[in-house]
């Protein structure tokens, strides 16, 4: 087995499909603490989708370089989603719903109807998926994906008592005077730019597995912040090791593998909670 | 900005200056009225006790005076050297508090965020006070615990320990004893009572609980009466409003004679 895996490591795309999947893995983790404690866990559902309708319309177009529509559209979508807040007619929930299930179908259509590819069905099926893309990944995508991550995580870092702050109590926050709006729309772009980059690993379906499970799972049984966000980080990573591990040597989808690993994280540490 | 600094100038040259001066604020929602013709002036070391029935406004005259909702006319001005960034809070809980994974201590540093700018870390110094402050609230033991774990008054503490990293100067209340049992509801009192007695901040509370109003208060400020009533505590319970008690306090009355 360890030959098996050695043999595997020896090529250049199996090397930087892990670098990325773990990269990614800690970025949604982080993010994934702010977002499930605000009850937007299911934003990284509904923007994938948005990011799946950007990213038919690119390929309607034939654009080279997709991202230039993906991006843009992801990101704002993300800031009007978080800014609606409590005060919308239509509830945080509710709107992310909508939108998801919206550009899903639209992207679909879209897809259909102006196919470049003869198999729409497969097509469609690996960016909901993520399938192969993972493996052929070229040295700028990797590039690329270490400095959106590492962005995030300078972000992360220099705004982690402010985040805590606005997520606890933003009436506080924004009557003592933090910039809570602020901080809510730098949430929500590092959200989009994490979930528009993880679209290549785990494709859209799965990545709010990413984001809610390690911080779900750390939540069971972790009692500060700080130790929450510790341990979704090292659930992310150990979820992220050994999926892309087992998916090579059980030849299993990659993105779908990492999201068991961290359902049976979860399962472990509900239980755990429970003995407690 | 610049009409602020040269507000606060101008009432600097007074000896007494007040801290907050409302006038003629008009509440409501969607242009709909639900307060109007406020007007009082707070000065430091006031307690003022904001009563009368719900739907009155008090909760949005609060959140008005934080500057979270813009009212529909009239103004608030501050005066004696006091921005928002020197205002301390405490909020009524939200559902997410209930089952956040955050520690005591962790919370009450959060209330000097408020004045950190870009700053992403506290200072000693910040440690050092918050320290104190949980010290002086009795929830010092807890500093590592869960803040989900806590009992209600233990939490109202909490969140009373942070508005006060927040501010020397003025603490405004929302509620600060709903759900709390009466023996924890007397020590929450005299907690505040404390603290505006002994370090002269200046308290502005949203209560219910007009007996209790009457007794901490220095000041009252009535929603429910029109013309709107705003005078001393003394004045008030010359002209017998503390007698005309609010629709909950008569429940609650009619209660304890039942019990």
């Amino acid at each position: 087995m360890i030959n098996e895996l050695a043999h595997y490591f020896s090529y250049e795309f199996v090397r930087n499909a892990m670098m990325v999947g773990i990269m990614i893995a800690l970025g949604a983790a982080l993010l994934g603490v702010p977002l499930v404690l605000k009850r937007y866990s299911f934003i990284g559902d509904g923007l994938s989708h948005v990011a799946f309708g950007a990213l038919a319309i690119a390929s309607v177009l034939n654009l080279t370089n997709n991202m230039l529509i993906i991006m843009p559209v992801t990101v704002i979508t993300a800031v009007v989603l978080l800014s609606l807040g409590q005060n919308a007619k239509i509830k945080g929930d509710a709107a992310i719903a909508l939108i998801s299930v919206s550009a899903l179908a639209i992207g679909y259509i879209l897809l259909n109807v102006f196919s470049v590819s003869s198999n729409v069905g497969g097509d469609v099926c690996s960016t909901l998926f993520g399938a192969t893309s993972l493996l052929t990944l070229t040295k700028t995508d990797v590039a690329i994906c270490f400095v959106s991550i590492a962005i995030v995580i300078a972000v992360y870092v220099f705004t982690y008592n402010k985040m805590l702050a606005v997520t606890f109590d933003e009436d506080f926050a924004k009557a003592t005077g933090v910039n809570a709006n602020g901080y809510n729309f730098l949430l929500a772009t590092v959200t989009a730019v994490i979930i528009v980059i993880a679209m290549k690993l785990v494709g859209t379906l799965l990545i709010s597995a990413l984001i809610i499970f390690p911080a779900l799972s750390a939540m069971r049984v972790f009692r500060s912040y700080k130790s929450v966000v510790i341990a979704s980080l090292v659930i992310a990573l150990i979820c992220a090791v050994t999926g892309i591990i087992a998916s090579i040597l059980l030849s299993t989808p990659t993105g779908a593998t990492i999201v068991v690993a961290n359902l049976a994280v979860f399962i472990i540490f509900s239980l755990i909670d429970l003995i407690k | 900005m610049a009409n602020e600094k040269k507000h606060t100038r101008i009432l600097n040259k007074n000896k007494v200056s007040a801290q907050l001066i409302v006038k003629d604020l008009v509440l409501g929602y969607e242009g709909k009225v639900v307060s109007k013709d406020i007007n009082f002036q707070i000065y430091k070391g006031n307690y003022l006790c904001i009563v009368g029935e719900n739907g009155t406004g008090k909760s949005t005259l609060m959140k008005t005076l934080l500057g979270l909702r813009s009212p529909l006319s009239g103004s608030i001005e501050y005066g004696d050297n006091l921005t928002s960034k020197r205002i301390g809070y405490l909020p009524q809980q939200t559902l997410v508090q209930k089952d956040f994974p955050a520690s005591v201590k962790e919370i009450v540093m959060t209330g000097f965020l408020g004045n950190h700018g870009f700053l992403p870390w506290y200072s000693k110094d910040e440690k050092r006070r918050a320290e104190e402050i949980m010290e002086k609230f009795g929830i010092a033991d807890f500093r590592n615990k869960c803040y989900r774990n806590l009992s209600g008054g233990q939490q109202q503490r909490v969140l009373l320990a942070r508005a006060l990293c927040a501010t020397e100067d003025i603490l405004l209340l929302d509620e600060p004893v709903s759900g709390l049992d009466p023996k924890v509801t007397y020590e929450m009192y005299e907690l505040i009572d404390k603290l505006n007695k002994e370090e002269g901040i200046t308290i502005i509370m949203v209560s219910h609980d007009i007996d209790a109003s009457v007794k901490y208060a220095s000041h009252i400020l009535h929603l429910a009466h029109i013309p709107i009533f705003f005078g001393t505590k003394d004045n008030y319970m010359r002209q017998g409003f503390h007698l005309w008690k609010t629709d909950e306090a008569m429940l609650r009355n009619g209660g304890g004679i039942l019990d």
